[in-house]
């Protein structure tokens, strides 16, 4: 197999990651159960009864029978796939903690650990009765500490606390809080995107190899040539609007590649190319692509630095500041490539009243329904992200596509065998692509 | 090296970001926050290269007294009056009783309500375009529309109360919100997320390089 350069080096760097992600698979050694949620030690969450006030009796005048039986089996354990500080535990209920008996709540105790052995015990927290787990997020990372579970019944009457009976547990312990190298929850989700990573790679370098690729036509982006021919025919400017995001998020970077081939053409008919942008770091990058764009054209001379200007970071003042520009301007085309929230539909109608040719992207699916309303063409979604190959036709990000469509048919198939599996009653199938944050 | 310093950046920025979601041991579980802190720095000092921009743009509009040069007046009178007790007011220039605060609530506040409500215009124009029944897909977007519509208001279950549960507009409008509309949704999620994944594998790994202007 014969890679280039530029392929040989990225392969390298997802073998070092896999091979990175995987020492830290392999270091942390077996694999721990996963408990369920549990409730974090919180004293103001009881549910009880409010004290108004306090008159408690002396223990010797508390009858024998109010004292619950204790609670048993305490098991404590590190908290599993976290960073640290952090200790479970859970225990079986009191035979007396049922509806109506009387155990009303849990008191968690605490006690570091001495030569093996527990100091002195201290509260750290309590739940109601009938819980059995709760999670000490307070523990500090590589101290040992020993838990104990106190059963409490109490009388309260009108308000006034009476008694309070309470049995402790045996103590549990010593055991310590340390932070885990992976997460195991994640596996699935680690295995799918170095499936996707490896069949993109794969593709990628088939594309190199010279293997023709079928990519089926993206109508909105067959039809960016035409959107600038018209402006340039009709005499008029080109708007493009790379949305209200700023450079960290994916989408306006995709909006900014494609500003890369708007620019060109436009540099090449030589009409006027306006980027009015929300934040002052796309306003950098923009420029930077849009000068570019005229330079790789032969056109170094038509770039104007005012073209790509920044208007506001507010989400209402741009949409006006681009509506008052448009009306004024009356733009032949109008591109929107980006994130887009509820200014969508103000700009983009804005831009079907004057009659502009409007092309828009964005993978805001809640957006997507107003640009596909008031837009003529619009990419959805994954065509957003797919728009810089298309244009481009560079083997090397066309052959990530297609590894992106292999995905897609992995996804699809398998959610065929989920339903089927899940209405044959096998559940197990789809367990393995529950993803827990 | 002007563009391959950015290309290493971003490529270990990104490997850390994918990596910090599967190892949650320190230093990896203190990363997103950092680097989030320090994007949020960068765009901090940034925003004084668009503030100088719109300044500098709207100045020369206005010495050269090009087209509608007027509302560029506008952006530096209104920049001016907003920015200076901003910065004037000190640290505490957002406590109620300020002249910031006050051009927060009463002109700021209203300015955004009205463009907000503004798209409640813009729905009904846009609507009346898109449920024009001119083929079957129009048309059978105009039906669901209607059912969805007239199910989410008081007046759909009115009219169809006579009507066994389960068969009532609201219960129609669950149906087709429930189903072929998340149905659909999923659909474009799945491959947002896909697409997702694979526009950041090219970035971090220097393949997509466009943003970086040029090839």
């Amino acid at each position: 197999m014969k890679f280039d350069l530029g392929t040989a080096r990225q392969l390298r760097i997802l073998l070092l990651l896999l091979a990175m992600a995987l020492a830290t698979v392999v270091s942390t050694g077996a694999v721990s159960a996963q408990g369920e949620p549990v409730d974090r030690v919180d004293p103001d969450v009881t549910g009880e009864p409010m004290i108004d006030s306090v008159a408690m009796l002396p223990a010797d005048s508390i009858p024998d029978e109010a004292y619950p039986a204790p609670p048993t089996d305490i098991a404590v354990k590190d908290t599993p796939n976290d960073d640290g500080g952090s200790i479970d535990i859970s225990w079986s209920l009191s035979i007396d903690d049922y509806e109506g008996g009387k155990v009303d709540r849990y008191v968690i105790m605490r006690a570091p650990a001495v030569n093996g052995q527990p100091g002195e015990f201290v509260e750290i927290g309590d739940v109601t009765g009938r819980a059995n787990k709760v999670r000490d997020g307070n523990a500090t990372e590589g101290e040992a500490f020993f838990y104990k579970v106190v059963a409490v019944n109490r009388e309260i009457r009108d308000g006034v606390l009476m008694w309070e009976a309470t049995t402790e547990s045996e103590a549990a312990g010593p055991v310590a809080s340390s932070a885990q190298w992976f997460d195991w929850r994640r596996l699935n989700v680690f295995v799918g995107v170095i499936l996707l990573c490896a069949f993109i790679l794969y593709f990628i370098n088939q594309a190199q190899k010279g293997k023709d690729l079928f990519i089926r036509k993206i109508a909105g982006l067959e039809a960016v040539d035409e959107a600038v021919g018209r402006a340039t025919e009709m005499g008029k400017s080109i708007f493009y609007i790379p949305g209200t995001q700023d450079m960290n998020n994916v989408q306006t970077i995709a909006g900014v590649t494609i500003l890369g081939r708007v620019a060109e053409l436009a540099a090449t008919y030589d009409t006027w190319l306006e980027v009015p942008v929300s934040r002052s770091l796309v306003m950098v990058t923009a420029k930077e692509i849009v000068k570019e764009a005229y330079s790789k054209v032969g056109r170094p001379d038509s770039f104007h630095e005012d073209q790509v200007h920044y208007l506001t970071d507010d989400q209402f003042g741009y949409a006006a500041g681009i509506d008052g520009m448009v009306v004024r301007e009356k733009p032949a085309t109008i591109f929107f490539m980006g994130a887009f929230y509820a200014e969508s539909l103000i700009l983009a109608e804005t831009g079907n009243s004057i009659g502009a040719i409007q092309i828009a992207g964005t993978a805001m699916p809640s957006q997507l329904p107003f640009f596909v309303a008031a837009c003529d063409y619009t990419l959805i979604g994954e065509e957003l992200f797919a728009a810089s190959a298309y244009l481009s036709r560079e083997p090397k990000l066309l052959g990530s596509l297609k590894g992106q469509d292999i995905g897609k048919a992995v996804v699809l198939v398998s959610i065929i065998v989920g339903v089927i599996l899940e209405s044959l009653g096998i559940w197990e199938f789809s367990k393995l692509f529950r993803v827990i944050d | 090296m002007r563009r391959e310093i950015p290309l290493l950046i971003t490529g270990i920025v990104g490997a850390v970001f994918v990596l910090q979601y599967f190892i949650p041991h320190w230093p990896f579980s203190k990363m997103n926050a950092w680097f989030s802190d320090w994007f949020s720095i960068v765009a901090a000092f940034a925003i004084w290269l668009g503030a100088l921009n719109l300044m500098k743009i709207s100045l020369q509009k206005i010495a050269g007294r090009k087209e509608d040069w007027g509302y560029a007046i506008v952006i530096i009178v209104s920049f001016l009056v907003i920015v200076i007790p901003g910065f004037g007011g000190g640290q505490g220039y957002r406590e109620a009783g300020t002249f910031f605060s006050w051009l927060y609530e009463w002109v700021y506040t209203p300015l955004s309500s009205t463009m907000f409500a503004i798209l409640a215009f813009f729905v009904a124009s846009a609507s009346y375009r898109a449920f024009r029944a001119r083929n079957l897909e129009a048309t059978l977007l105009l039906v669901a529309a209607f059912f969805v519509m007239l199910g989410r208001v008081p007046v759909g279950d009115l009219l169809t109360g006579f009507m066994p549960t389960g068969w009532q507009l609201s219960d129609l409008a669950g149906w087709v919100m429930n189903f072929p509309q998340a149905a659909g949704q999923r659909a474009i999620m799945i491959g947002i997320a896909l697409g997702l994944v694979s526009t950041s594998l090219r970035i971090i790994l220097g393949i997509e390089r466009s943003h970086l202007g040029g090839e």
